[in-house]
């Protein structure tokens, strides 16, 4: 899939770019799943909301460890 | 877990023995199941519950001679529920009983039930609905002619009647004017016996004549009944009612009889043993405990009508006088337990299963690490079962198959960390010695709460013991016990130990409980006292308590892990009592509860351990007194006025005021008190650390955090390399930065504006999971 620019108020600091939407890796105890998710198209900074951290991400964190 | 320690367990549980009016009753009606029902007016579901287990329950809800009655526990607050008059109530609302449904039977056998009594009338139904081939001979011209001796109010004709269109739908061959003879004239036992798989003998009370002889009969001549199997000497006759148990005619015995008797029966067909798990077979008592006290008397309801009994209304109104009868004295005194909605019996089994599961989710995880380990359910069990003891077992399990998940306990096993760490240990003589007397071991929460009460504290021991007072500031290890780190736990033991010995092997004296329990528990070897037994010996500091605003009445809260320590709780009293202090006790020392810390259950619930607090903080409207600091945080956290006991002592302006510090805080100030001691009592010289990061918190983002379990170390490492890197986003639209970091297990986000040199930070939040941008 293309990356498209996404969250168009986020910037990444370094490389000065928007962040873009893309596949990133997410792994937890061992397990690895791709997700797509805003990040840097130079340096790789991926970003994760709050809201995603405390949603559907803790969901998936609890669910493995109960695994 | 050990499976037989599991089913020991269980069985301790006794919320799932029956209540006392179905225990009580020979053929075990859910009473208390129809009267709840009936409270919530649902007759039709009552009815249900009954008809179940009554053949007949027109004839019997007027005529049963209600045994359950006697032993209804409301009998010890105001009077025993009208069971009797409950039933009557219900059944003439006239619901359909269960149609007769026989059935599908491969082996069908030839049954002869001689006698169209109820055992008689019980036997052949339970045998029909079996499936088996009954016929029925009746010396009568008509069944049941007992009841027909009942006056007609009582049992009006039509009640039978309605009963008896049951038995017409049923395929039982009645064979009515057929008396048992012993002359060829009618049916005679041995050609019974000869053409019948099996025989039920229901003749009345009266000895049959001739039958001497062919079975073997009691001194009174009637036939000789097992009260277990209902057999008689013939293995293939069986014999009930009041044949059996004689005069005084109880019509739900005979029910009774005809039910166990077709028990017996088609065990014999099957082959089975006659005898075998017939335990709760009739009238038992229970072992069901009902704390009868916690309810306010209540007589019954009268009826208004006397002869017709309850109206509709009426039956409502005392059936909602029924408690209804449960154990939960465990379930009503703690929160967690109640949180999950059902008792130890079941939680135990799901525990069981949690770590036995070879596939699939561990759905108990965190209802096991859920459990304060305070102890008050074994205190209040009438069998003494603690969940506690479960809960840590199967935490042990868990972390020996490394399935104890990681975000539980990592935060705890941290702050463990830190105090172990050289950033706040400290093992030494009093200055000018080379001994100890004593050593002093105030808690890593109490040097997280109160510092300075620790070095005043401190101070005043070294000035009233003789001998010299060591210091020792560490942890007992009580996180990594509660977390069933059993590796933790011994290296902080061992930790403990190597310096305890160094300073020779002194008298231990803890100001916290926790460390108490610790050391009492795991390091037999340390002589130990508490700090507030001590301070009672040698007396509190002179002019303490100046201007210390603390009202004059105080509730005490023991903490839990002094549960047993009768000493120490007395000698808080008393010195309460010595500062003019008068207490109000709670549920009493022995029935404490835990303050929402024990078991790291704050850590691994945050909504439960709430919940505790809460409960426990809503009891009294004084300001609380505890001599735990952890205690005295958590209440304050959730708003309660509390004082830790050395609050008393060293006072300051409304310290029951006093906020909980938090969880950055706790660690800044054992580290402070160290480096504090260090300077003043020993005379080193010990520079406070500079900081690199300034922060500018808001106590909303602080409260935030603090839910989060992000100190604010977290934050400053991850601005630090935010900073160092260059690494950050920036939000064109608010101007905010979002920096990152990841420095073990755990990645960070903080969102913050530079403000003249202070880092101001607006949000804080973390994730476990890592992502990176796929190569």
């Amino acid at each position: 899939m293309t990356d498209k620019a996404v969250e168009p108020q986020l910037m990444c600091a370094k490389c000065n770019k928007p962040l873009v939407l893309g596949k990133v890796k997410a792994s937890y105890l061992g397990n690895s799943f791709d997700v797509d998710l805003p990040h840097c198209p130079d340096c790789g900074f991926v970003y994760v909301s709050e809201a995603l951290a405390s949603g559907k991400m803790l969901q998936v964190e609890q669910a493995l460890e109960d695994k | 877990m050990d499976g037989q320690q599991v089913r020991d367990w269980e069985a301790r549980c006794i919320e799932e023995q029956p209540p006392a009016c179905n225990a009580t009753c020979p053929v075990h009606v859910d009473a208390r199941g129809m009267i709840e029902h009936m409270a919530k007016g649902d007759f039709e579901a009552a009815f249900a519950l009954f008809a179940r287990v009554i053949p007949f329950p027109a004839i019997i809800s007027r005529i049963c001679d209600h045994p359950c009655e006697s032993a209804c526990r409301r009998n010890d607050a105001g009077g025993a529920i009208r069971i009797h008059e409950l039933e009557k109530v219900c059944v003439s609302c006239g619901y359909e009983a269960l149609p007769f449904k026989p059935q599908r039977s491969r082996d069908k056998k030839k049954i002869a039930i001689v006698g169209a009594g109820l055992s008689g009338l019980t036997a052949a139904m339970d045998l029909a609905l079996k499936g088996h081939e009954v016929t029925l001979y009746e010396a009568q011209a008509w069944v049941l002619d007992r009841l027909t001796r009942y006056d007609r109010i009582v049992l009006p004709e039509s009640v039978i009647a309605a009963d008896l269109a049951r038995l017409d739908a049923s395929s039982i061959d009645l064979r009515l004017g057929a008396p048992l003879t012993n002359n060829g004239s009618g049916p005679e036992l041995s050609d019974l016996i000869d053409n019948y798989d099996a025989i039920f003998l229901g003749i009345g009370p009266e000895p049959l004549p001739g039958i001497d002889g062919q079975l073997a009969t009691t001194a009174d001549g009637r036939i000789a009944i097992d009260a277990l199997t209902f057999a008689t000497s013939h293995p293939k006759v069986f014999a009930g009612g009041s044949q059996r148990y004689g005069a005084g005619y109880s019509p739900i015995t005979s029910v009774h009889d005809g039910r166990y008797a077709a028990q017996s029966i088609d065990r014999l067909f099957q082959g089975a043993s006659l005898t075998a798990s017939r335990e709760n077979q009739g009238s038992q008592t229970t072992r069901l405990y009902v704390n009868t006290a916690r309810h306010a008397p209540a007589p019954p309801v009268m009826p208004r009508d006397p002869v017709r009994g309850y109206a509709h209304d009426e039956g409502i109104a005392e059936a909602q006088r029924c408690f209804p009868c449960h154990c939960l004295e465990c379930v009503k005194v703690c929160p967690y337990l109640e949180h999950y909605g059902s008792y130890p019996k079941r939680y135990i089994r799901e525990i069981y299963n949690n770590e036995t599961i070879v596939m699939g989710q561990r759905k108990s995880n965190r209802m096991i690490d859920s459990c304060t380990l305070c102890g008050l359910c074994a205190e209040v069990c009438p069998e003494d079962l603690g969940m506690g003891e479960v809960c840590l077992s199967a935490r042990q399990g868990m972390v020996e198959k490394g399935r104890m998940p990681v975000s539980h306990h990592d935060f705890a096993l941290r702050d463990l960390a830190f105090s172990r760490s050289a950033a706040f240990t400290l093992a030494r003589h009093q200055p000018g010695f080379h001994g100890s007397a004593l050593l002093f071991f105030p808690g890593c929460q109490l040097s997280a709460s109160s510092p300075d009460h620790v070095a005043r504290i401190y101070d005043h021991l070294c000035e009233r013991v003789d001998g010299g007072v060591g210091l020792m500031l560490g942890c007992c290890g009580a996180p990594a016990h509660w977390a069933a780190r059993d590796d933790l736990f011994g290296q902080t033991r061992d930790e403990f130990r190597a310096e305890w010995e160094r300073l020779g092997r002194p008298p231990v004296v803890t100001a916290c409980s926790s460390c108490y329990r610790m050391f009492a528990d795991h390091q037999p070897e340390v002589k130990i006292e508490s700090l507030w037994s001590l301070l009672e010996r040698v007396g509190l500091p002179g002019n303490a308590n100046e201007g210390a605003s603390v009202p004059t009445t105080l509730a005490i809260h023991d903490p839990c892990t002094t549960r047993h320590e009768t000493d120490i709780q007395q000698s808080v009293r008393r010195l309460a009592a010595s500062r003019g202090i008068t207490l109000n006790e709670l549920d009493g020392a022995g029935n404490t509860t835990c303050c929402g810390f024990g078991g790291l259950v704050q850590f691994a619930n945050r909504e439960v351990a709430d919940k505790i607090v809460d409960r426990r903080i809503g009891q009294d409207d004084a300001d609380y007194l505890t001599y735990c600091a952890m205690c005295r945080d958590n209440f304050a956290r959730r708003g309660k006025r509390a004082v830790h006991f050395l609050d008393l002592v060293f006072g300051g302006e409304d310290p029951a005021a006093r906020r909980d510090p938090g969880f950055s805080a706790r660690q800044e100030n054992r580290g402070r008190l160290k480096r504090s001691l260090l300077r003043d009592v020993w005379g080193e010289k010990v520079n406070e650390p500079t900081q690199d990061i300034e922060l500018t918190v808001s106590a909303e983002v602080q409260a935030d955090l603090e839910k989060k379990l992000i100190l604010e170390d977290d934050i400053r490492q991850t601005l630090r390399h935010a900073e160092s890197t260059g690494e950050k986003l920036v939000d064109a639209a608010s101007g905010r930065f979002v920096a990152c970091h990841r420095p073990v297990a755990i990645t960070y986000w903080v969102e913050y504006t530079i403000e003249d040199g202070r880092y101001v930070v607006h949000r804080a939040y973390s994730h476990r999971m890592e992502v990176r941008r796929a190569s």
